[in-house]
C-alpha cells in the first residue's frame, strides 16, 4: 500500500527525502498529530528512509574522460584510468 | 696623381646602399639573439596584419620592437602597455630608412613584482565588471549526481580528488582533460567550462550538477592560466556550480575569485563537492529509529488513553436505570391522567349545554326587534328632515327667479326707452337733411332754368333773328332744302309768319353753306334775303 501511495518518493532527490523525513520525525516527536495522519506519516516515513537509502546505496563511483572532437566539443565519454 | 690625393680620402668610399646593407649585416650578427629589459611603451596593435608594434624603454633609452603575428599567437605573456618584461629576440635593420627594431620571439614579465601588478590590474578590471559579486555566486548542490572536473588527466590532482570522493561519497565523474600550463591551456580551460555547460539536460553525457576545476601548486607564472580574462569569464558566467582548486592554499588565482567557491586544495574542493555518506546513513537511521520511538510512544499513550476513557465509563445499567424509573412512573400515571382529562371536558361540556335555553334565544328576539324599531323611527326622521331640506331649497330659488324676473324686465325697459330716443333723434336729423336737399335742389332748378331762359333762341329772335321752318315746323338749316313754292314758317320774336319761297332763285351756295350750322344764319341770310 504504501509503494503506491507514496509513488513520489521515487523521484525525490535525497536533499528532499531526508528534509521531509526530518520534518515528519519532527512532527511526530511533538506529539500532536491525530491518530490516522500519524499512520500515514510514519507509512511515509518509511517509504522517505528507503529512498534515502536507496539513493545512498546507489553511490557508484565511476570516473569517465570527455571524449572531444576537432572544435572541442564534447562527443562522448571513455574510462578514465586513473592509477 | 691621383694617388696622391689618396692619403687624404683614405676611407673608401660607400654608396648608402652599402653602408646600409653593411650595417644591417653588422646588426644582425652582433645582435642576432638578445634578451632586453625593458617597459613596453606605445603598445599598437595587434594590427589588423596581427603583428604587434610598440617600443622598449627604460629611463634614458627607447628601441622600437615588433612581434610578428605567429609569435603573439603563441605567446603565454602577450605585452601590455606599461608592462616590464625580459623580451628575447634579434636585432634588424631595414635598408630602406636605417633604423634599427628588435624582432621579439619570446616575451615574460620581468619577475615576480611584474606579474603580480598585471594580475592586480585584471583583478580590479574584472571586479569593476561586477564578475567577482556576491551576489552572482551560486550555491553548491548538497549532493550533486554527477560532477565535472577540469583538470589535467594525468597527475596528483585528479587522483586526489576521485580519493576522497571514494572515501566520502562516490559519484559520477567526468573528467575534461586540459592542459593546465602553458601555451593554449588558458583557452583549453575556458572551453572545458563552456563545453560542460553547453551538455544539454538528459542527453547522452550527463551534465553534471557540479565543476571544480582543479590544478596542483606551482609558481606564479605556472599558474598564470588560471589568471587569464578568458578563463576567469568561462568561470564566472558558468551556470553550472563552480569550485576552483588552484594550486596550494597559499595560491591566489583570479578565478578564486570568479568560482562560486574557493577550494584550498583539490582534495578540499572535493570534500566541499560531497556529504560524507556513512553520516548521512548513520542520520538516517537516527531519524528512523526516532520516527518509530515516536509513533510508539504515541501509540502507547493513545491505549493509555483509551484505557482511561474505558474506565470512565459508567455501568450500563446504572445508565439505564434513571430512564427506566422515569419510564415506569409515567406508565403508571398515563391511565390516571387519561381519566382525569375526560373528566375535564366533560365539565366543559355541561357548562356549555347549561347555557343553551330558549331564554337565550327569546332576548336575543327581543334585543333584535328593538334595534329594528329604533331603525324604522331614525328613518321616518331623517325622511322628514331630507324633505323640510329640499323645499327650503326650492323656496331659496324661487325667490331668486322673481327678482332676476324684475331685473331683466326693467333692463328690457331702459333699452327701449334708449332706442327710441335714438330713432327719434335719427328722425330729426334726416327731416332737416331732406329740406336741405330739396332747398339745394330748386336753386339748382331755378339756376338753370335762368340758364336756359339765357341760352334760348327766342333771346336770339329778340335781337333781331328770325328761325325758319318747313310745312311740318322743322327748322330749315340751308337754302338748298327750300324748294320752289315751299311754305315756310319765319318766327319772330313776337310771333309766327307763314311765307312761301319764291321759284328758282339758287342761293348762292358759298352764303348758304357757311350759313348752314345755325339757324342763326339762315334766319339772317333770309332777312337779308328778304331785305333784297
Amino acid at each position: 500500500m504504501a509503494e503506491n501511495t507514496h509513488a513520489d518518493v521515487k523521484k525525490l532527490t535525497f536533499e528532499t527525502a531526508i528534509e521531509e523525513l526530518e520534518s515528519i520525525v519532527k512532527r511526530l516527536e511533538d506529539g500532536k498529530v491525530p491518530l490516522e495522519e500519524s499512520v500515514a506519516i510514519y507509512e511515509r516515513g518509511e517509504a522517505l528512509k528507503r529512498r534515502c537509502d536507496e539513493l545512498l546505496r546507489q553511490a557508484e563511483a565511476r570516473v569517465d574522460k570527455i571524449t572531444t572532437d576537432s572544435n572541442g566539443k564534447a562527443v562522448g565519454t571513455e574510462p578514465l584510468d586513473v592509477q | 696623381m691621383s694617388k696622391a690625393a689618396a692619403p687624404l680620402t683614405n676611407s673608401p668610399e660607400f654608396t648608402v646602399s652599402e653602408l646600409s646593407s653593411a650595417l644591417k649585416r653588422t646588426v644582425e650578427d652582433t645582435y642576432g639573439n638578445v634578451r632586453v629589459r625593458g617597459e613596453i611603451s606605445g603598445f599598437r596593435g595587434p594590427h589588423s596584419s596581427g603583428h604587434c608594434y610598440f617600443s622598449l624603454k627604460d629611463e634614458s633609452a627607447k628601441i622600437e620592437a615588433v612581434i610578428w603575428k605567429g609569435v603573439h599567437g603563441r605567446m603565454r605573456f602577450k605585452p601590455q602597455e606599461g608592462l616590464e618584461v625580459i623580451a628575447t629576440g634579434k636585432l634588424t635593420t631595414y635598408p630602406g630608412s636605417s633604423k634599427y627594431q628588435i624582432v621579439i620571439e619570446a616575451i615574460e614579465p620581468a619577475g615576480v613584482g611584474a606579474l603580480m601588478a598585471l594580475m592586480e590590474e585584471r583583478k580590479r578590471k574584472l571586479g569593476a565588471e561586477g564578475l567577482f559579486d556576491e551576489a552572482r555566486k551560486q550555491l553548491l548542490p548538497w549532493l550533486p549526481e554527477v560532477i565535472g572536473v577540469v583538470t589535467s588527466p594525468t597527475g596528483a590532482v585528479i587522483r586526489d580528488i576521485l580519493h576522497r570522493l571514494e572515501d566520502r561519497f562516490p559519484r559520477r565523474v567526468l573528467v575534461w582533460p586540459v592542459k593546465v600550463q602553458g601555451e593554449g591551456s588558458a583557452e583549453q580551460v575556458a572551453a572545458a567550462i563552456h563545453g560542460f555547460n553547453a551538455l544539454p539536460e538528459g542527453g547522452a553525457i550527463p551534465r553534471p550538477d557540479l565543476l571544480i576545476v582543479a590544478r596542483g601548486g606551482g609558481s606564479l607564472e605556472d599558474l598564470w592560466s588560471f589568471n587569464e580574462e578568458i578563463v576567469v569569464r568561462a568561470a564566472a558566467e558558468s551556470m553550472i556550480p563552480l569550485i576552483s582548486a588552484v594550486g596550494h592554499e597559499t595560491d591566489i588565482t583570479l578565478i578564486d575569485f570568479a568560482a562560486d567557491k574557493r577550494a584550498p586544495t583539490p582534495t578540499a574542493a572535493a570534500e566541499m563537492a560531497v556529504p560524507v555518506r556513512a553520516e548521512l546513513m548513520v542520520e538516517i537511521s537516527g531519524f528512523e529509529r526516532r520516527m518509530m520511538l515516536c509513533w510508539q510512544r504515541g501509540q502507547e499513550s493513545r491505549r493509555n488513553e483509551l484505557r482511561a476513557a474505558a474506565r470512565a465509563l459508567p455501568d450500563l445499567s446504572e445508565l439505564l436505570a434513571i430512564p427506566r424509573q422515569r419510564l415506569d412512573g409515567a406508565t403508571a400515571s398515563l391511565p390516571r391522567a387519561l381519566k382525569a382529562n375526560t373528566h375535564a371536558h366533560h365539565r366543559r361540556f355541561a357548562q356549555a349545554s347549561a347555557g343553551l335555553t330558549l331564554r337565550v334565544l327569546r332576548a336575543q328576539i327581543a334585543h333584535a326587534t328593538q334595534r329594528l324599531t329604533v331603525s324604522g323611527e331614525r328613518l321616518s326622521l331623517s325622511a322628514r328632515a331630507l324633505l323640510r331640506q329640499r323645499r327650503d331649497r326650492f323656496t331659496g330659488l324661487e325667490a331668486r327667479l322673481k327678482a332676476s324676473k324684475l331685473a331683466n324686465a326693467q333692463a328690457q325697459r331702459n333699452a327701449i326707452t334708449r332706442d327710441r330716443e335714438r330713432a327719434l333723434r335719427l328722425t330729426e336729423r334726416a327731416r332737416r337733411a331732406l329740406t336741405t336737399l330739396v332747398q339745394r335742389q330748386q336753386a339748382r332748378v331755378q339756376a338753370s332754368s335762368q340758364l336756359l331762359g339765357a341760352l334760348s333762341y327766342r333771346s336770339v329772335l329778340a335781337r333781331g333773328f328770325a328761325l325758319v321752318r318747313d310745312e311740318q315746323g322743322a327748322a330749315l338749316h340751308a337754302a338748298a332744302n327750300v324748294g320752289a313754292g315751299a311754305r315756310l314758317s319765319i318766327e319772330f320774336a313776337d310771333g309766327r309768319v307763314d311765307v312761301t319761297a319764291d321759284g328758282d332763285r339758287t342761293a348762292p351756295a358759298r352764303e348758304a353753306k357757311p350759313a348752314s350750322p345755325a339757324a342763326p344764319k339762315k334766319a339772317t341770310k333770309i332777312d337779308q334775303g328778304s331785305l333784297f
